[in-house]
């Protein structure tokens, strides 16, 4: 079975000024609760800290992002998010949530190169701020990518994730791809 | 005559040549040239031939400010019309073609026009084509379409190869201007650690100041620039940009600057354009000055150019616009082209200075050089067809009696310099008159204004009316350091630099030369180059009461052409107050848009073109699809496919064959499309009772029920299945365009209005994929998979559900049938969907396994009289219309949309109904008929008493069935009505109608046997 199972665009790849590569299939759970009253749950469930507005933050094999006020979006292996949602919904027994296995719904990229590039790169496709203060390792950025919904966050000054719906993943992937076209340098961060 | 000088050229590589070709003709120039100065540089005096007279016209500007100079660049693929030869950088193998000219530049048969000036006087369209009115179609509108436009519009079949792109960037202050003004402001916010992008529209750093002679610290104004420009380099916190013109300012601190990132290096593998679109909290716009012409009788003829721009193809590029060159001017700013012009070796018959009384140092120096001076006077007339054979002075206080000739082949004339106060003026920035400079200035006191209500852009330098260089370096200064107090961020003391330059006398303001011309000469006075806008013209609107500004604009079309007037604007707007006898600030001027100057339309699309001119929406399945050679179509942002067609095949023969196959044996369909929205909490049942007309709360779990969800006006917006998942949960099916729309319906009821109910709802479209398993058969395949499911009709009935593993699928079949089958729609996380797809179709072998498309679905759907969102529906039509008051709750208090349902034009028992339409015939009724009725309503147009829905061929029941609302409807079964047609009838006879049968609109299985075993 698991041969069969399919991320939005197996292995693709593109090289320009900086690399772009879909990462296959992850795990990911929504989860909407109030967030000041679910703080034990959180880190029982991921080892995580509750995040704070727009943060990712680290858990144990997981992180947690902030997607608004009442929402959290948890990243895992993709093997985890049914128990993932199980486990949360278990330890938020009696308490208003909602948690739902939404791995299948996005695809996921790695974007990596130099950091000046990496951001210029982004720059090309978000109107977001990319500069390194405005958006640094441990922060997500929720987003459009030109004309589809995103978000984007930085592991580090070299590595970058993109994240957006899995039926866009190929507009998605050919966005980046042209962005990172060799010759379109820009030099700006 | 021009041509190049042997020497000087600062912006030009004399050691290398490039070639290019204008209409056809090779020709070379230098690496550092642009077009226009390659051009005069080959001799090549006319450029262009302007927009109504077709008269013969050269460069009058050297940037981006030029009107006449306009060409076609590059051919086929790359071809682009209206480019300014003045900002064109000359590269290897440049195209150029000149525009508006028939057959030859050289010999114009629309010149004629130019011999009929007073038969095209302003507003000559709206006075001649507006009678008999019937002619503006077929006779006016083709002519005027034939003469109008300049340049060739690019051929539709072509496609642009370049690519574009946005980006996106923030900062604290844009510097539009990289002239000395713009390096100081840089400086400033450089230093006070503000985050500064600094952008100059040319290949080039420091604007005029070194053309002009400037000394900056007592050394020439080029040593300053480069050291400034490397001082500027060595900060990170400012970025500077060359190529990259401030198109607009806009409302938040938004700004568009445009990056001409290839157009002088096509071949590179780069973006040709690039937009930035740039958040800034401040702007300081060091745009400088523009030069105004004088107007004269004759000033548009070929040789006639600008003073400053003279100076600029002297000192920048080493060409002679001409070997004896008049200067005519009214300040002393043109006397140092006059000196440019006799440093190159070149002579200077004559200053022509209309000013009573001219002595400053530069009138001084011109004399020592030997130029005779003559002050007072004016030019009469330019003689000369072609280009300029001579001028014939006069005084200007008199009416142009002509009191010298003057030998010469090109004029130098300068009215003046006007501050470049667009980018002020964008965002809805004041302007002041300055009476000393007879020039708009911005005016301080009413800056535009932020979101916060603070000023957020200011001019520096000439773009403040600073136009000296003496002044620019200390109000660049100024006008930056005072910004960035009010940003917070204060610069550090520093000296600033001392820039010196001659003293200037105050000019005198003319605006027509002679004062007295009579009608003869005001009509060979250009106003407008492109647009051909004399002053007669704009005499002539004020005569026939144009009072404002903005009309005398739009009826004259002065300023109205690319260049958007800033040549003439001034001038004009003086003409038109001297006319109406009012102050020119009393007149004010035109509103200043953006952008600029035109950007390309590429730029603006960016990378949206080809495979990502819009995101395509893919399911899981979508590459099984397109390798199965599905016809695919359109459904919001996603493809479905729509049939497919076997070899051969018709569209219309595959739907049937796919309908054919469905409910013979096994049908398969796509549905992954179909929204799917989570709502959860303990108020999830009365939150559901809301959203839908039927009572949803009392739903078990493990079971489905359809519904119908309303707007709070009572319209049916959107339908589904509705599947319990336990106690708290619901999962609700939309149609495909409805996810988006539904989930955000319901994110704004809970949070607007019913924010305090314990209700989370989440989007949960693209997790799965969905495949209707169709037909007799579907209960066998999914057993042949192998499941621990038991999907008998007794475990699992008719709008049941159930999950388990179906041949090791993590699986939900719900027991629903749209298409009237025995049938189940499965769904399956999206990663293992294409997996599933592909088992089914190895299994389903034996039963004929059919994939089927949309219209298949639609027929199905059809031949049961289910309604479908968007046929049934448009808007207008409400559940009771549609028979499905079975479907509306009478037990619940309150539903979104019941009160509206209540008022009387819902309940109005005249209300079109559906039902079912049968032809006689058997044919299929065309979409979009209305059934007739007796007589004529107020207008004189046919009665109507009903329409069609939905209208298919049903390869089921072998005949055309459709629905349609219809005027009582329900009430009138049997009953036979006849629908329009597309046939048309031949002379004399009734249009051709259809009859139909009145039934009901459940043509297949009424009793729903197929479904329920």
């Amino acid at each position: 079975m698991s041969d069969l199972v399919k991320s939005a665009l197996p292995g693709a790849r593109a090289e320009g000024l900086v690399s772009i590569e879909e990462m296959g299939l992850s795990g990911m759970v929504t989860l909407r609760v109030d967030l000041s009253a679910a703080g034990a749950a959180i880190a029982q469930v991921t080892g995580a800290d509750m995040p704070g507005p727009r943060a990712i933050s680290a858990g144990q094999g997981c992180h947690v992002a902030w997607m608004s006020p009442d929402e959290l979006l948890i990243l895992c292996d993709h093997a985890r998010a049914d128990a993932m949602v199980a486990d949360l919904t278990a330890a938020l027994e009696g308490q208003h949530h909602l948690a739902v296995n939404v791995s299948d719904a996005r695809a996921l990229f790695r974007v990596s190169g130099p950091g000046g590039a990496l951001r210029d790169t982004l720059a090309k496709i978000t109107p977001a701020d990319m500069s390194a203060d405005a958006l640094p390792p441990g922060e997500m950025r929720r987003t459009r990518l030109q004309q589809v919904a995103g978000a984007i966050w930085f592991e580090s000054e070299t590595e970058a994730r993109v994240i957006c719906f899995r039926s866009v993943a190929r507009y998605t992937f050919d966005l980046l791809a042209m962005s990172a076209k060799p010759g379109g340098a820009v030099g700006y961060h | 005559m021009s041509t190049r000088l042997s020497t000087g050229g600062r912006l030009i590589d004399r050691s290398r040549k490039i070639a290019f070709t204008f209409n056809g003709k090779r020709l070379t120039g230098h690496p550092g040239d642009t077009l226009a100065s390659a051009l005069l540089a080959s001799g090549q005096t006319i450029m262009g031939r302007s927009f109504k007279y077709h008269r013969p016209r050269g460069v009058v500007a050297s940037g981006a400010e030029e009107p006449n100079a306009l060409v076609n660049l590059g051919q086929g693929k790359t071809h682009e019309p209206n480019q300014r030869a003045t900002t064109t950088e000359l590269f290897d193998g440049l195209t150029a073609t000149s525009q508006n000219h028939w057959p030859s530049l050289e010999w114009d048969i629309g010149e004629v026009n130019a011999l009929l000036p007073r038969f095209l006087p302003a507003g000559f369209y709206y006075k001649t084509f507006i009678h008999p009115r019937a002619f503006w179609k077929h006779v006016f509108e083709p002519f005027i379409r034939q003469s109008a436009g300049l340049g060739k519009a690019p051929d539709p079949k072509q496609t642009d190869p370049d690519r574009y792109e946005h980006f996106y960037a923030h900062t604290d202050v844009v510097i539009a201007g990289g002239g000395i003004a713009g390096l100081q402001a840089a400086l400033e916010a450089g230093r006070a650690g503000a985050k500064v992008i600094l952008c100059e529209q040319t290949a080039h750093w420091g604007g005029r100041a070194p053309v002009d002679g400037v000394e900056i610290d007592g050394k020439p104004a080029e040593d300053w620039i480069n050291d400034t420009v490397q001082v500027l380099e060595g900060m990170e916190n400012v970025h500077l940009r060359l190529r990259t013109m401030v198109a607009g300012v806009y409302d938040h601190g938004y700004i568009l600057a445009y990056e001409r990132v290839a157009d002088h290096a096509p071949a590179a593998d780069t973006p040709r354009h690039r937009l930035w679109r740039i958040r800034t909290a401040r702007v300081i716009a060091a745009t400088g000055a523009l030069e105004r012409p004088l107007s004269f009788p004759g000033n548009d003829k070929p040789g006639v150019m600008l003073a400053s721009a003279m100076r600029d193809y002297i000192t920048n590029w080493g060409v002679s616009p001409g070997d004896r060159t008049v200067v005519v001017t009214n300040n002393d700013d043109a006397y140092r082209t006059a000196l440019a012009i006799k440093a190159a070796g070149l002579d200077v018959p004559c200053i022509v200075d209309a000013r009573e009384e001219a002595d400053g140092p530069l009138v001084q120096e011109a004399r020592a050089r030997g130029i005779r001076v003559l002050t007072g006077m004016g030019i009469a007339n330019v003689k000369g067809l072609r280009g300029v054979v001579a001028v014939q002075l006069c005084r200007q206080a008199g009416e142009g009696a002509v009191v010298e000739d003057i030998v010469c082949d090109a004029v130098a004339m300068s009215g003046g310099w006007s501050p470049v106060v667009h980018l002020w003026s964008h965002c809805g920035g004041k302007l002041t008159w300055d009476k000393a400079g007879a020039f708009f200035r911005p005016d301080h006191d009413r800056p535009p204004t932020d979101q916060t209500g603070e000023g957020f852009v200011v001019c520096a330098g000439a773009a403040d009316g600073a136009l000296h260089a003496t002044d620019c370096l200390s109000n660049a200064s100024t006008s930056a350091r005072n910004m960035l107090v009010s940003m917070g961020k204060p610069a550090p003391e520093a000296e600033v630099a001392k820039a010196t330059a001659a003293h200037e006398a105050p000019l005198a303001p003319i605006w027509v030369m002679p004062q007295g011309a009579g009608p003869k000469k005001r009509s060979k006075m250009w106003l407008d180059f492109q647009n051909d806008v004399k002053v007669s013209d704009v005499q002539l609107a004020a005569r026939e009461g144009y009072e404002s500004v903005e009309h005398t604009k739009r009826y004259t079309t002065l300023g109205m052409a690319t260049d958007q007037g800033k040549l003439s604007n001034i001038n004009g707007l003086a003409v038109l107050a001297d006319a109406l006898g009012e102050d020119i600030p009393r007149v004010g001027t035109t509103t200043f848009r953006p952008p600029y100057t035109p950007i390309s339309m590429g730029a603006i699309a960016g990378e949206a073109r080809g495979e990502i001119f819009q995101p395509l929406r893919r399911t899981p399945l979508h590459d099984w699809h397109v390798d199965h050679n599905a016809y695919m179509e359109p459904v919001g942002h996603w493809r479905r496919a729509y049939c497919y067609p076997q070899k051969g095949e018709s569209h219309r023969d595959a739907v049937n064959r796919e309908i054919d196959a469905t409910r013979g044996g096994l049908g398969l369909l796509d549905a992954s499309t179909l929204g799917k929205i989570i709502v959860k909490g303990p108020d999830a049942g009365r939150f559901m009772d809301m959203l839908y007309t039927n009572m949803m709360s009392s739903l078990k779990p493990g079971k489905c029920r359809y519904g119908l969800m309303c707007s709070e006006n009572g319209f049916l917006m959107d339908d589904g299945v509705v599947a319990r998942i336990d106690e708290d949960t619901f999962l609700c099916h939309t149609t495909t365009g409805g996810a988006d729309r539904i989930h955000a319906h319901m994110e704004d009821w809970l949070q607007c209005e019913w924010w305090d109910w314990k209700v989370y709802t989440a989007n949960v479209t693209e997790q799965w994929a969905q495949i209707g398993v169709v037909g007799p058969k579907s209960r066998a395949v999914l057993e042949k998979l192998g499941t621990d499911m038991d999907l008998s009709n007794a475990a699992l009935p008719f709008m049941g559900w159930t999950a388990g593993k179906v041949g090791g699928f993590d699986m939900r079949i719900f027991r629903i049938a749209f298409a009237g089958e025995l049938s189940f729609e499965v769904s399956v996380p999206a990663s293992q969907g294409r997996a599933l797809w592909d088992a089914l179709h190895e299994a389903g072998q034996e039963f004929g396994v059919t994939a089927y498309g949309t219209e298949a679905m639609h027929v199905m759907r059809a031949e049961k009289g289910f309604i479908m969102i968007g046929d049934e529906t448009d808007g207008t039509v409400i559940p009771q219309d549609l028979g499905l008051d079975w479907a509306i709750s009478k037990k619940k208090e309150d539903y979104l949309g019941k009160r509206a349902q209540e008022r009387s034009h819902m309940t109005d028992p005249t209300r079109w109904k559906l039902v079912g339409l049968e032809t006689l015939d058997g044919s299929v009724i065309p979409d979009g008929s209305y059934a007739v009725a007796e007589g004529v309503n107020a207008n004189g147009q046919g009665m109507t008493q009903g329409r069609v829905t939905s209208t298919y061929y049903s390869p089921t029941l072998k005949r055309g069935i459709a629905m349609g609302l219809v005027l009582n409807g329900p009430d009138r079964m049997g009953e036979v009505i006849e629908f329009n047609t597309t046939k048309k009838p031949a002379k004399g006879e009734t249009p051709k109608t259809v009859k139909a049968k009145i039934v009901s609109p459940v043509f297949y299985d009424p009793e729903g046997e197929k479904q329920n075993v």
